[in-house]
């Protein structure tokens, strides 16, 4: 029996390798999602087999209800609302893994040092990772301000917090049995250092903070796994925990910001220091100019960013895209990586729209071609398409690539007015001579285009 | 190796701790070579998928809740793990398929499962 169950357990890790293999082609991608599920199907019968587990009606009843509330979210969430629902999702996780550990020392107070360590590193990394998802929900969901929320002293408050913890952790572990207030202070330490960690970063960084939360959350699983000396937890929660730390340096890399900038500087909370002198003026047009440009184009390329979410836009600017098609016009969409509030948002609520993958373009792809192209429309995106990227040594974006609209023949720029973007920075694009500016709510917009267009 | 809790009372012998390292290991390393190659369109999916796998904690919550005996305060933190784990797993894995199930190619068929 016990060699069996450890067979399925080897095939259940090999269904995520497998499963997560299959995830890096849109073809095979949903076979491999299944794949997965499955292994963790397997994982979870053989675990309800072993002879420790004596007690079923409770976990029945726990299955059921987490089942439940788990398929009723992941049913009725719009795509828009995707971002704070991965965050959510990933909360759960560490909570699970916070609670793991707390009953382990519950259970059995007399910890030995392995199990003591360990124990705190499940709670530490699960309560953590919980309360950080908890306030990315928060901030995306925009139950509390998107900026990044700063005060006085919180480096130190941060550091000091950190110190504690430290400090408890080893009294605990050296004396767990009279150390349940140690323990409890710990849980609190590690909820409070969660909601520190995120508190300070802004919307825009979302993306990196979303991928590390990930990361956490595989690595809560691991901890886990070595308090009890599970194999299955501590590979499945490693893959998670490396995965994880793969995206956020992908997102890190796409910003030109290292990981530290991101989580420490509070970006984007302070008013953007005196940069280039704005030249030119912008140029408003009404949606009939936009409609004799766009007629006329033979190559069109979209930029969306997060205004597009927020305006929910993208089946609008499918219909806009199938139409330029008709007319003749070659139509690509360009995705910066971190466009949106999570890595691949954009990609997501345009495949919810039915525009085809093989349209999308990545940054790396468009950029060389962006010279041959008649029309760019840029739909509530913002600083991944700001030149002062390339040519404002002194803008805080400096560095960062972007995706080069300004070299189009035209740009039309979709945007509700001319406020400086997430970053607070002035955008330059919106004052170049081959910029328009379509005032307006993006999704409105682009029906009047649409319409410009059925009309004819 | 699936945990036999009574064997948590004495402290883990060097063989047992120095394999436990080297799956970490080997299995954070498989980590990173599965998820580098993967395209920016699959990210969400990707992330809520391996989102969905760090359920696997679920694992951990059963056979705390199983052996927690007559003590409820055990039994209690046992649920809640069981029910935030299987929160994760099932809404991350029917997420990650509503999504992918909407990616499809340029007049081609549906992707099916």
């Amino acid at each position: 029996m016990k060699i069996a169950s450890e067979l399925i357990n080897i095939v259940a890790v090999l269904l995520f390798i497998f499963g997560l293999k299959r995830l890096s082609s849109p073809a095979t991608a949903r076979r491999g999602n299944w794949l997965s599920c499955l292994g963790m199907g397997l994982a979870v019968v053989v675990t309800l087999l072993q002879p420790e587990i004596q007690v079923f009606q409770w976990i029945l009843l726990g299955l059921i209800v987490g089942s439940g509330v788990g398929a009723f979210l992941a049913r009725t969430t719009p795509m828009t609302a995707m971002p704070e629902m991965v965050a959510l999702l990933n909360g759960s996780g560490g909570l699970a893994s916070l609670l793991v550990g707390w009953e382990q020392y519950h259970h059995q107070s007399a910890l030995d040092t392995y199990t003591g360590v360990t124990v705190v590193l499940a709670v530490l990394i699960g309560g953590v990772t919980f309360t950080g998802s908890v306030v990315a929900w928060a901030k995306l969901s925009e139950k509390i301000t998107g900026k990044p929320i700063l005060f006085r002293g919180q480096q130190v408050l941060n550091a000091l917090l950190l110190l504690i913890t430290a400090i408890a952790a080893v009294i605990f572990v050296l004396r767990p049995v009279e150390g349940y207030p140690v323990f409890l202070g710990l849980i609190v330490a590690a909820l409070g250092l969660g909601v520190l960690a995120v508190i300070p970063i802004g919307g825009a960084d979302m993306p990196v903070v979303i991928s590390l939360l990930n990361s956490y959350s595989g690595m809560a699983a691991c901890a886990t796994g070595f308090v009890l000396q599970n194999d299955l937890l501590i590979v499945t929660g490693s893959l998670v925990g490396s995965s994880g730390i793969i995206l956020t340096q992908i997102m890190c890399k796409a910003m030109n910001r290292s990981l530290a900038n991101v989580l420490f500087s509070g970006f984007g909370a302070a008013p953007a220091k005196a940069g280039a002198a704005v030249k030119g003026e912008a140029k408003p047009i009404k949606a009939g100019d936009a409609y004799v440009i766009l007629e006329a184009a033979r190559s069109v390329v979209f930029v969306p960013g997060y205004g597009m979410a927020v305006a929910q836009a993208q089946h609008a600017v499918r219909e806009l895209g199938e139409l330029l098609e008709n007319n003749g016009a070659e139509v690509r969409y360009a995705i910066h990586p971190v466009a949106g509030r999570m890595p691949g948002h954009m990609n997501v609520l345009l495949a919810e729209a039915h525009v085809p993958y093989d349209q999308l373009y990545e940054m790396d792809a468009v950029n060389p071609i962006m010279d041959t192209v008649d029309v760019c429309v840029v739909i509530g995106a913002n600083d991944v398409v700001n030149p002062a990227a390339h040519e404002d040594p002194n803008s805080p974006i400096y560095g960062m690539p972007i995706i080069e609209v300004e070299r189009a023949r035209t740009v039309i720029v979709l945007k509700r007015s001319l406020a400086a973007g997430f970053a607070g920075i002035e955008n330059l694009l919106f004052y170049k001579d081959n910029t328009r500016m379509l005032f307006g709510d993006a999704k409105a917009s682009l029906q009047a285009l649409v319409s410009e267009f059925k009309g004819v | 190796m699936t945990a036999d809790l009574l064997l948590l009372a004495a402290a883990i012998d060097a063989k047992t701790l120095a394999f436990l390292l080297f799956i970490f290991a080997i299995a954070t390393v498989l980590g990173f070579e599965l998820i580098s190659k993967v395209p920016a369109t699959l990210h969400t999916p990707l992330m809520s998928g391996a989102n969905a796998i760090s359920g696997i904690t679920i694992v951990g919550a059963l056979l705390a809740t199983g052996a927690a005996g007559d003590n409820r305060i055990s039994l209690l933190l046992g649920v809640l793990a069981v029910v935030f784990a299987v929160i994760n797993v099932v809404g991350g894995y029917l997420v990650t398929d509503r999504m992918l199930a909407m990616f499809r190619k340029k007049d081609g068929p549906k992707d099916k499962p």
